[in-house]
């Protein structure tokens, strides 16, 4: 029943593969991240820089949150990274990688990483985010990933949009809906493997991509190789990795990573009354609108005296209009000045210049997006702990 | 001269084959450290959770003020949901330890 196989291949390509292979286990320090039981290891994986270690098995990482503060787009090598389930294809053969498009459509097709690569590519900036990412504040508490702010992350994917591919394959009439499976799956089969769901018309909307980019190369390994799905503005639960399977249907799927998990409440704001449990749910969906200070971390003791505060803001594709910061905890708000526009998906950066008086100060930063959508003051609650973008406080001590 | 020729070929030939069988990705996951705590039943946990994930998936779950409620709540997910092979004799005894050790 269990397929440990993955997890006991040795050596083998040592050679061939030393740049994947060169790393032995390594706790190279510790971080708390702010909330009880927060303390994480720092670990170096291949491909990746030193992360914060959220399980080893499957292997989940988040980015240290100091990174965004670098720019807009968060290096391939910071990206942070989350699997379900333990058998994952760690010997894939990319020349021998076949995508395989079936189901509701005329012709189906097996597609090669060359086939995919020959065809017209487009690129987009979005950002990927954890639909758990931040978890770790909720209060009360929720089981799942705890997480901090750093399962998300912004890049420039390159591939073909999953429409092109559709059309080459002829989707039949009375198609509802498009699922997507990947490499990875249980070690048990008794476990539902992992395979989300898109409606026909979303799959269809020429931005939903098949990347194997991303920033000018390859996927790292851990972020999909040598294929994912990116879904802009929706929850990284969509953005299927190492992407073999595309099966067009004509009924509404129902299983388990989309009829049970992965869902929330189906209220107005998508929250309802911390610590009870919601009477109907629905799949989730876009990216709520958040935004961040990275230039000063929580804590952090700074200057009395003129500095100039940065961070990004991102939403579920509107695109962002404002970002206003308050340095007195919420009582005055001003405007900052947003960065390069990389498109609607991607982070937007934005900065201020302020003037700190010593003291006790905390620093808020609201977004507001080009729907008029904005961030709350208090933070929603869901059992699941997804959603999260109340708006954001640094406490700094000025003298 | 020869011996550039011979490098030539050499390197020729280590590109081709570079070609022909860099493809397997081998990608290797450092070791795992993380360990779960000592406390009751601890094989019978280490039987039973160690097949699916690592012990750092429990350890770094929140502290809840029912622990009892909140690990049976988790374990009986683990059978129901994701089709744990867990006996039913063995339920007790997880749900013991990780009240009592988490």
């Amino acid at each position: 029943m269990f397929d440990r196989r993955d997890l006991l291949k040795g050596a083998g390509f040592a050679a061939l593969a030393a740049t994947l292979n060169s790393t032995r286990a390594s706790a190279l320090d510790t971080v708390t991240l702010p909330f009880a039981n927060g303390e994480r290891p720092l670990v170096k994986y291949p491909q990746k820089r030193a992360m914060i270690g959220l399980t080893s098995r499957p292997p989940q990482l988040e980015t240290p949150f100091a990174i965004f503060n670098d720019g807009p787009i968060t290096p391939n090598n910071a990206f942070f990274v989350r699997y379900h389930l333990s058998d994952l294809p760690y010997n894939l053969d990319p020349d021998k990688f076949t995508l395989e498009v079936k189901g509701k459509v005329d012709k189906p097709l097996k597609l090669s990483l060359k086939d995919i690569r020959k065809m017209k590519a487009t690129e987009i900036v979005a950002v990927a985010q954890c639909s758990g990412n931040s978890r770790g504040f909720f209060e009360p508490r929720v089981a799942g990933g705890q997480l901090a702010n750093g399962a998300m992350g912004c890049a420039r994917w390159r591939g073909v949009p999953l429409k092109a591919v559709l059309e080459m394959a002829g989707v039949q009439s009375g198609a509802k809906q498009v699922t997507f499976g990947g490499m990875d799956g249980p070690v048990s089969d008794k476990t539902p493997d992992f395979v989300k769901a898109l409606d026909i018309a979303h799959a269809s909307d020429g931005e939903v991509m098949l990347a194997y980019g991303m920033n000018g190369e390859d996927l790292p390994f851990l972020n999909g190789f040598p294929l994912r799905l990116i879904v802009p503005g929706y929850y990284g639960t969509y953005w299927v990795k190492h992407l073999n399977e595309i099966t067009v249907i004509d009924n509404v799927y129902d299983g388990f990573w989309m009829k049970s998990a992965y869902r929330i409440p189906d209220t107005p704001d998508n929250s309802i009354e911390p610590g009870t449990a919601p009477k109907a749910t629905i799949p989730i969906n876009r990216f709520t609108i958040r935004s961040f200070i990275t230039s000063v971390p929580d804590g952090a003791k700074l200057k009395a005296g003129r500095t100039t505060l940065r961070g990004i803001a991102f939403d579920g594709g509107k695109g962002i209009k404002e970002v206003q910061v308050s340095t007195d905890g919420g009582k005055s708000w001003v405007s900052a000045k947003l960065g390069k526009d990389l498109g609607k998906y991607a982070f937007r950066e934005w900065k201020l210049p302020v003037k700190l008086a010593a003291g006790n100060v905390e620093l808020k930063v609201r977004a507001t997006g080009n729907g008029g959508e904005t961030q709350p003051d208090t933070p929603r609650w869901n059992p699941a702990g997804y959603l999260r973008n109340v708006v954001e406080t640094v406490r700094v001590s000025v003298a | 001269m020869q011996r550039t020729v011979l490098l030539a070929i050499t390197l020729a030939l280590a590109t081709g084959l570079a070609a022909a069988t860099a493809a397997p990705v081998n990608y290797q996951l450092p070791d795992e450290v993380a360990a779960f705590k000592p406390g009751p039943n601890l094989e019978v946990v280490k039987g039973n959770c160690s097949a699916c994930h690592s012990a750092d998936y429990i350890k770094t779950q929140p502290p809840m003020k029912d622990r009892k409620g909140f690990w049976q709540a988790e374990v009986t997910k683990m059978i129901k949901v994701y089709g744990a092979p867990i006996d039913d004799a063995d339920v007790g005894k997880i749900v013991d330890y990780l009240a009592a050790t988490y």
